[in-house]
């Protein structure tokens, strides 16, 4: 059963929006044409829908890998795969469309713009790449990243990740995604001169963020429990449906063996000749057929393993959730501290350690002035400290506003992609059986014949 | 289906039983009928053995009774063939399952072993039983017939154990001038059985193959359904999907067992056991050649005038003969065991293929069923 190909109509549209948290995008903008937001998986059904008043289509593909040689940074020869994405406007009255983009791109810039995308949009599920190196292999895959078949399988990979980046109400207008796709030569400079690297949160921070949070949004605590099991319960099943794959793989070829055998026994029967030579012909076909039944299996594979690839990017969101948050319960404690001292200054008491109590205590009390100017400095402090504890906690919210309305619309998608996914794979299943009745058919009207 | 085997469970009338059985040349003719089964551990100081227990039916004349049950052990089996190998040293008879399994035994007696020694055990003496000649041979008749203690005295007659070995030697040297002298028909016999002997155990390592690799399929199977339903534990739109996709996994392992058993049961014993007659029949081939060999080497000893003139002639008359027999009653066998052979294989592989059809035929019910909740 072949997987229909993933090239819908896109919408784009090239004029773009300042991405969310992001103060000051450094983009132009550029002529607003207007585009219409649909998915269409082939069956005509769309997840999003936007106003119908867009007047082009877009249509992207990645058509064509090609191997190429070159010097990487170390001005050492490396030889990669470069992907062909082709744009096209589909003019809406006639259906007709129109290339108007072409340009070669390589994994590391399609990497480049993810992680540019997942900086400056953290409240998205951020569409995954396919996989770098190839994972739950059985024996006949390659995990060398040069197979044909592991390109041909990325290429599918790549185009469906700019597929669904296109189809994303708010990730279609990123000024960078269209350059991505239009803007051959400089891209990766102008990606950056966004200085997005600086801006991305480290590691470090987000794991203390983790464990320290307090008060996180219970929802966000949820879905990362979530996305560890669909992350577990995924890998557990491509794992094993590797192993049924290989073992299945066994089963069909091992019965090639037959043809052969059939076909030379065959020349010392008078009577069984005919039908053991076309029977083991049937063997042949057999043995044959499982080749092309577990190529469109590992399709199916990868509609799980973007399922897989996803849960990574739902926990990012919550990551970005919890940072937020512990940042606010910092800030907040941090003003709380500072009022305290202030009172404390301004009262004479003091109930908490301050290193000015010490050295008050060492080196004599501290004049009124002193005092003074010291409570002047915290109020300042404190009255700065309470509009950014307000504007973290306006942006807390958007966050949590805009992450879970975007998480919202994943899950929809994601169960739409899913459940097309399992019945794909019943419906392969049938084509096999059907296979397989009609070679045993066709071997058992031989053998009768003997 | 053809039935050359029996289960143990058979209605008792011989006569009834005339009616179920289709049989390989004598359709109406069928009048003795035998089972083996329960098998019994015995454990004496010497050694640990086991036995069959051998129930046979007969409507026939010449035997006391119309039912007999007696015990043998593989040793009896062995004396058995040994005997009729003896009265007809070139009529095809019937290979006896292997003494040990090379490969693979842990134990000698696991269960898995007896049984697949039982039936062969079983295929064997019905293949003597429907021989048109080897039916009526007086051995197989004490064989079925007597007590234990009846059949140890009975052993002890006939050609001793050093004449038979005497006998060996000679035919080891003569084997080899026959091969020289072969008939035309029999070259071509010779030549098939080689080829054959060759494809035949190949399809025998295949057909092993397979089933292993079937085991090991169903195997990861039993795995693979479960984890759909546990996955369905942490999704609430898609638990009819992902239960239903389990189910037809679950279903599919179901009838892969299904078909391994089919295997186990029909196809590779069918050609096991024709690996074995290969094996006989090239042994066959050779006691003709002997035969043979005897008769050229009268031939020449008279035509150098070697010794008494007219008893080599007499002698030669003798062996003239015992050729001429020992051909026909060859080429006879021959054809009747080739039409059997045919017939064993196709049914063999038809019901293989009908197995196989079937498998898939049940996956698609369960996968449709599956789209339609879908």
């Amino acid at each position: 059963m072949e997987q229909a190909p993933r090239d819908p109509e896109r919408q784009l549209q090239p004029a773009p929006l300042e991405p969310l948290g992001h103060p000051d995008a450094g983009l132009q903008a550029a002529v607003s044409e207007e585009a219409e937001g649909a998915r269409d998986e082939g069956s005509g059904e769309g997840t999003m829908t936007e106003n119908n008043f867009w007047l082009k289509k877009i249509e992207i593909n990645v058509s064509e890998a090609e191997k190429r040689t070159g010097r990487n940074a170390m001005n050492m020869q490396e030889t990669y795969t470069a992907y062909l994405i082709e744009t096209r406007s589909v003019e809406h009255t006639d259906g007709q469309s129109v290339l108007t983009d072409s340009l070669w791109r390589r994994y590391s810039e399609f990497e480049l713009l993810r992680n540019y995308l997942l900086v400056y949009y953290p409240h998205i599920v951020v569409p995954p790449l396919p996989e770098k190196r190839a994972e739950f292999v059985w024996h006949k895959l390659s995990a060398d990243n040069m197979d044909p078949d592991f390109v041909e399988r990325r290429r599918i990979g790549l185009e469906n990740f700019l597929l669904r980046v296109a189809s994303h109400p708010i990730l279609c207008r990123d000024k960078i995604f269209y350059l991505f796709l239009t803007q051959e030569g400089n891209w990766k400079e102008t990606v950056n001169e966004t200085g997005f690297q600086l801006k991305a949160d480290s590691r470090l921070k987000a794991l203390n963020a983790t464990f320290r949070v307090k008060n996180p949004d219970k929802r966000f605590t949820e879905l990362k429990h979530y996305s560890d099991e669909l992350q577990s319960v995924i890998s557990h099943l491509l794992r094993v449906r590797a192993r049924v794959a290989d073992r299945l793989y066994g089963v069909y070829k091992v019965h090639g063996n037959y043809g052969r055998v059939f076909s030379e026994w065959s020349a010392i029967e008078k009577e069984m000749g005919d039908g053991l030579q076309s029977a083991g012909h049937h063997m042949d076909v057999y043995a044959s057929s499982i080749d092309d039944i577990l190529e469109d299996e590992e399709h199916y594979a990868d509609q799980l393993k973007e399922y897989l690839f996803y849960a990574e990017a739902l926990r990012a969101v919550c990551r970005k959730h919890e940072l937020m948050q512990y940042d606010l319960e910092m800030a907040a404690q941090d003003l709380a501290s500072k009022k305290q001292q202030c009172e404390e200054l301004a009262t004479g008491t003091v109930r908490t350690f301050s290193l000015k109590g010490m050295t008050t205590k060492l080196f004599g009390q501290e004049t009124p002035e002193q005092r003074e100017a010291r409570i002047k400095v915290l109020e300042e402090q404190i009255s700065e400290g309470e509009q950014q504890l307000k504007s973290k906690n306006l942006e807390g919210r958007e966050f949590v506003k805009n992450a879970w309305a975007d998480i919202e619309r994943f899950k929809e998608q994601k169960n739409h992609d899913l459940k097309e996914a399992l019945i794909s794979y019943a419906v392969m299943q049938i084509s096999m059986c059907k296979k397989g009745i009609q070679v045993w058919t066709n071997a058992k009207e031989c053998f009768s014949k003997m | 289906m053809d039935m050359n085997s029996f289960s143990p469970m058979m209605p008792t009338s011989p006569l009834s039983m005339i009616n179920q059985v289709k049989f390989e040349d004598e359709p109406d003719l069928k009048d003795l009928f035998i089972t083996v089964d329960e098998p019994e551990s015995h454990v004496t100081t010497i050694e640990t053995f086991i036995t069959y227990r051998i129930i046979t039916k007969t409507s026939r004349g010449e035997f006391d009774s119309s039912e007999f049950e007696v015990r043998r052990r593989y040793q009896d089996f062995l004396w058995l063939k040994g005997k009729l190998e003896e009265a007809h040293p070139t009529l095809i008879i019937p290979p006896l399952p292997e003494k040990f399994i090379v490969k693979g035994m842990v134990e000698r007696f696991n269960d898995d072993f007896i049984e697949t020694r039982r039936k062969a055990l079983q295929k064997f003496l019905n293949r003597i039983a429907d021989h048109p000649t080897l039916t009526f041979n007086e051995d197989f008749k004490v064989f079925l017939t007597a007590q234990a203690w009846e059949l140890s005295s009975h052993k002890k007659q006939g050609p001793g154990l050093l004449s038979r070995m005497g006998q060996t030697v000679r035919a080891v040297a003569l084997s080899m001038r026959g091969v020289k002298s072969r008939p035309e028909e029999f070259m071509e016999m010779n030549n098939f059985i080689e080829i054959f002997s060759q494809k035949i155990n190949l399809i025998d390592k295949i057909s092993q193959r397979i089933y292993k690799e079937e085991r090991e399929y169903s195997d990861e199977m039993k795995e693979y359904g479960p984890i759909h339903v546990l996955w369905s534990a942490s999704e609430e739109d898609l638990v009819d999907s992902l239960r239903g996709v389990a189910r037809c996994l679950d279903q599919c392992c179901k009838a892969t067992e299904k078909r391994m058993s089919g295997l186990s049961e029909a196809l590779l014993p069918a050609v096991h056991e024709y690996v074995l007659y290969s094996e006989m029949v090239m042994g066959v081939m050779k006691r003709r050649d002997q035969i043979q060999a005897e008769l050229d080497s009268k031939v020449e000893a008279l035509t150098y005038k070697k010794a008494d003139t007219d008893l080599l002639i007499e002698e030669i008359g003798k062996l003239e003969d015992k050729v001429e027999c020992a051909n026909n009653a060859l080429k006879a066998d021959w054809e009747r065991w080739k039409h059997n052979m045919q017939n064993d294989i196709k049914s063999a592989f038809t019901d293989m293929a009908e197995e196989n059809i079937h498998y898939y035929e049940q996956e698609q019910i369960v996968d449709f069923l599956q789209l339609q909740n879908d």
